[in-house]
């Protein structure tokens, strides 16, 4: 029993450990969110230039000596400064650049429900369904036919 | 991306990573000047004619149809004038005259005739001819369809499209002139960027200037509304289908860039957020929420000064485009070689525009204010509101995210930037809003509509796009199933109720789509859209990439697909030499062909251009990208990338295509209201 | 009513403004955050034979100087920097040349075209032009005695405008 829960322990923190090698999709996800600094607009993932290659290997060199993704991405950004990522941080001023954007959105939809409340209560018959009861139209037509309208 | 490191080098020439910017090697004395003399003469003329225009018909909108007349003989003149100009400069480009310094630096003798030809618009100078020149025919047919029945109108909108053209006149004459001369003219042009030598180049620019100058023309009426305090909905009604077709040019021409993009730019993919795509993405946005929103005006009187505002702000974002490719104040591989002198210019022109057009609006507020009223909360006026609430949503993400390095620089000092990942991030909870209104929205009833009424129509609809799993992409899938089958369920009641009265339900189909052309348009552009939308789901979803180096005879594997290498060759071609490499494509069942992705050397330029090889297929796109070889032709690098649903992109393009001409016809018989 | 579309109007000059801000800068200029910070040390070939490792000339005042052969303003400012070599050299300042993202042949032809006399290493795999942030040719860092990064400088740099960045760095003792 004992054995068997060593083993366990020693799968364990082998599994928790970082593979030796990063695969091609890992290097490919960080690299995605890196500038291609000599392009305009690529990321490093999609650049074919040879900066951009260069950039990859030092991305695939750092993965494999078990640095974190953040802390490869840290790495670009002492050299270059922030405008190498292409997706700004989530903390400080760029946090403006995500707050903004889907601020105005759910902003805008819940000042545009509130003015549509608002317009639709302002109208003369606010509670009239589409559709008309069976039995309210029998007595409307019994009322019109006693009337005597036309 | 090879452009862009092009373009970089080029226009960076003075600081670093310079190369040769231009072969004049012999010199020659120039050749006929009349050319250059007679081009700048016409634009010179031109300008005066537009200032005068402008003149006659701010007197005739007082009233005075002499004024008027006259200043309509100025619009039709100056069409005339510009028309000889783009014809004067054209006939340089085809003929090679490389006395005009615009020729010589976007031709040469061994440009193709097509190229030459689209070498008209291939630079700063050029474009801004053919966006007069467009204004012009668009100013020119404008005053020939609506003279007779909108007399009041027309001088104020001749007045607004006077001014418009004369500015841009005015930066041709006096800030950059497509003729200026060089002497001793060059014995031959520095040519064409090989990359602008494609089909695409030939469409893909008119079509999108067709369609920013043609949101102009609502615009005019909209300032002409203003200024004659005919503020109902003629100037809407008058110009819907110009606004539709507007539309569909800009549509049109943004396709169109993706389409180039993909193939030619050949990075694998057909929209990369570059601050000028976003610029042409912007008067796209609020163009559409202006196409819906009046549909609110038209039908209710109401939103008059809603209307009014969203037209005045598309127009300031066409402007606005052409400002950010022009002003060089931001790095773009679409940024012509501008100049602050000419960025200031627009700028001015922006700020001027926006404070008329609001002044105007300010004055005549007490005519625009209506108490709005709706029947119900959920109603189609509603929806149409909501989806120009997300659609400005939108436009104001994407702006933010355009102008943010701006920002950041301003405020704190930093250069900091957003690109793909984070435009991606901001804009997916818009996409799945603008889907899920789509489908909701046309099914709706005008004036009201119940819940109960909601559930008879979406019920089967959202039971089928229930049937799919959520997820990331597959929420796109989703509404994309459920906005089709909203109008699929609707064409099918329509059907069924029309065919006790038309028999077959082919018959029943077609007159149920003529009675009513801007609905069904409607719906079809909504389906295209939808593809649209399903095949960039699917393509940024489950795309695939691998990178491999392989010997002759050897093959990658991606997904369904092997990828054999059979070799290098050397060809030959005229202005370039070209190194392909030839791959045979099978799948797990039998050969599908071969693929020759190539690599491009050109003299002039310092690196190579790339030739992607793409199979296409309902199902998915397999591309190819030769990136490096052996020299003993040995050996590849091939990048190769399986993109799903890719080809839907260009098939929504057609179905948008055919949907907005079904709109614009008119119908076979009265609408109902 | 027209309050609120003075508001608007204002809310639409704040754009204005700001692109206004923007036409006075310039897109590509991009400041270095490694100004200030130590430089990175990297051991490389020298076109001449044996290697060079930038820590082993801590001590003294360092101008590096990335090029690559296909690069115009790096030909253009090569005489000048033999010039800066020559009138500094005995003070104690080291220039090294690094080539960066280039073949070996006409690399060694522009150093037969230029004849510079001072180092050159060339970095094949990229990795010490990426810890230096570069992002085009040519670009010159002074780094003082220390082994402080003092001056970033992008694009040709001219005589002149070098010996005022060294000269101050001569008389710090490191």
């Amino acid at each position: 029993m004992r054995a068997w829960l060593a083993l366990l322990a020693v799968l364990a923190s082998v599994a928790g450990a970082r593979a030796a090698t990063p695969t091609a999709a890992e290097v490919e996800a960080v690299a995605r969110q890196l500038r291609c600094v000599v392009c305009q607009n690529l990321s490093v993932a999609d650049s074919p230039s040879e900066m951009a290659r260069q950039m990859r290997d030092v991305v695939r060199e750092r993965l494999a000596a078990g640095e974190t993704p953040e802390a490869v991405k840290a790495y670009f950004v002492e050299r270059y400064g922030e405008w190498v990522l292409l997706m700004p941080p989530a903390r400080g001023f760029p946090l403006l650049a995500f707050v903004l954007p889907l601020g105005a959105l759910v902003g805008g939809l819940t000042a545009a429900l509130v003015v549509l409340r608002r317009w639709s209560r302002r109208s003369a018959d606010p509670g009239a369904s589409a559709e008309v009861d069976e039995e309210d139209l029998a007595a409307v037509r019994d009322e019109v036919r006693r009337r005597g309208a036309v | 991306m090879r452009m862009a490191e092009l373009l970089v080098a080029e226009s960076e020439s003075s600081e670093r990573c310079q190369h040769d910017a231009g072969r004049a090697q012999h010199e020659k004395d120039g050749e006929s000047p009349v050319t250059a003399t007679a081009g700048s003469l016409a634009l010179w003329v031109a300008l005066a004619v537009a200032v005068y225009g402008f003149v006659a018909a701010a007197l005739g909108a007082r009233r005075n149809p002499g004024w008027s007349a006259s200043a309509r003989g100025a619009v039709l003149v100056q069409f005339a004038l510009v028309t000889a100009a783009a014809a004067v400069l054209e006939w340089a480009l085809l003929a090679s005259d490389f006395s005009l310094r615009y020729v010589a630096q976007n031709s040469s003798r061994a440009t193709p005739g097509l190229y030459k030809a689209g070498a008209l618009w291939g630079a700063l100078e050029g474009s801004l001819l053919l966006w007069v020149w467009l204004l012009a025919a668009c100013s020119a047919l404008v005053v020939v369809l609506y003279t007779r029945r909108h007399a009041e109108l027309m001088p104020s909108v001749v007045a607004v499209l006077l001014a418009v053209s004369a500015f841009f006149l005015v930066v041709l004459c006096f800030i950059s002139s497509p003729f200026e001369r060089l002497a001793p003219a060059p014995a031959d042009g520095r040519g064409l960027n090989p990359l602008l030598e494609n089909p695409g180049m030939a469409f893909h620019p008119p079509a999108l200037y067709l369609g920013y100058v043609a949101f102009t023309v609502p615009f005019a009426f909209a300032m002409a509304a203003l200024v004659t305090r005919r503020l109902g909905a003629e100037w809407i009604a008058t110009t819907r289908r110009w606004t539709i077709i507007a539309w569909w040019a800009l549509t049109a021409g943004i396709l169109l860039g993706a389409w180039w993009a993909y193939r030619v730019l050949g990075w694998g993919g057909y929209w990369a957020w570059d601050p000028v795509e976003n610029a042409s993405l912007l008067p796209w946005l609020t163009g559409t929420a202006f196409l819906h929103s009046v549909m609110i005006q038209e039908r209710r009187d109401m939103l008059k000064l809603w209307n009014l505002s969203l037209v005045i702000l598309t127009f300031a974002l066409t402007l606005l485009g052409t400002f950010l490719t022009r002003s060089g104040i931001i790095a773009s591989v679409h940024a012509f070689a501008g100049s602050p002198a000419i960025g200031t210019a627009f700028l001015a022109f922006i700020a001027l525009v926006l404070l008329v057009s609001f002044s105007l609006v300010a004055a005549r507020g007490d005519a625009l204010a209506a108490p709005a009223e709706l029947e119900s909360l959920v109603s189609r006026e509603s929806a149409f509101v909501l989806n120009n609430v997300v659609l400005l949503a939108a436009t104001f993400s994407v702006l933010f995210g355009t102008l943010y390095p701006m920002v950041s620089e301003a405020l704190r000092g930093v250069k900091a930037s957003v690109g793909a990942p984070y435009f991606n991030f901001v804009n997916f909870p818009i996409l799945v809003a603008v889907l899920l209104l789509m489908g909701v929205g046309p099914l709706i009833a005008w004036r009201r509509a119940s819940l109960d009424h909601l559930r008879r129509n979406f019920l089967a609809p959202a039971l089928a796009a229930a049937g799919l799993r959520q997820g990331h992409v597959l929420t796109v899938a989703a509404l994309a199933v459920f906005v089709a089958g909203t109008v699929g369920h609707d064409l099918w009641r329509g059907v069924r109720a029309r065919r006790t009265a038309d028999g077959s339900p082919a018959r029943a189909l077609l007159s149920l789509l003529a009675r009513n052309h801007r609905r069904y348009g409607g719906f079809l552009v909504h389906l295209g859209v939808v593809i649209i939308f399903v095949g960039v789901a699917g393509s940024s979803g489950y795309g695939r990439q691998v990178e491999q180096t392989v010997g002759v005879g050897e093959s990658l594997s991606i997904g369904r697909y092997r990828v054999e290498f059979d070799g290098l060759r050397q060809v030959p071609n005229g202005t370039h030499v070209a190194v392909v490499a030839g791959f045979n494509v099978r799948n797990s069942d039998a050969p599908l062909g071969r693929l020759e992705p190539a690599k491009l050397f050109y003299p002039q330029q310092q690196q190579p251009i790339a030739h992607v090889a793409i199979r296409s297929s309902w199902r998915e796109d397999l591309y190819l990208i030769l990136t490096e070889f052996a020299p003993d032709g040995s050996a590849a690098t091939v990048k190769a990338m399986v993109n799903p649903l890719l080809m839907w992109l260009w098939i929504g393009a057609g179905v948008i295509t055919l949907g907005t001409a079904w709109a614009v016809l008119p119908d076979r018989r009265p609408r109902r209201a | 009513m027209r309050r609120r579309i003075a508001l608007a109007c204002a809310l639409a000059l704040v754009p204005i403004a700001l692109l206004a801000q923007g036409l006075r800068t310039d897109p590509r200029a991009v400041p270095s955050p490694l100004v200030g910070a130590p430089a990175p040390d990297f051991a490389l070939p020298r076109f001449d034979g044996g290697d060079l490792r930038l820590s082993n000339l801590r001590g003294r005042v360092l101008v590096v100087n990335f090029w690559a052969s296909w690069c115009g303003p790096c030909r253009e400012e090569a005489a000048g920097l033999e010039a800066v070599w020559r009138r500094y050299r005995e003070a104690g300042v080291v220039l090294v040349g690094v080539n960066i993202q280039d073949r070996e042949a006409p690399a060694r032809a522009f150093l037969g075209a230029t004849r510079p006399s001072y180092p050159n290493v060339v970095d094949r795999n990229g990795a010490a032009s990426i810890s230096y942030g570069i992002y085009g040719v040519p670009e010159t860092f002074v780094i003082d005695r220390d082994g402080r990064i003092r001056l970033r400088h992008v694009g040709a740099v001219g005589i002149e405008a070098l010996a005022r960045q060294i000269e101050p760095l001569l008389g710090e003792r490191s």
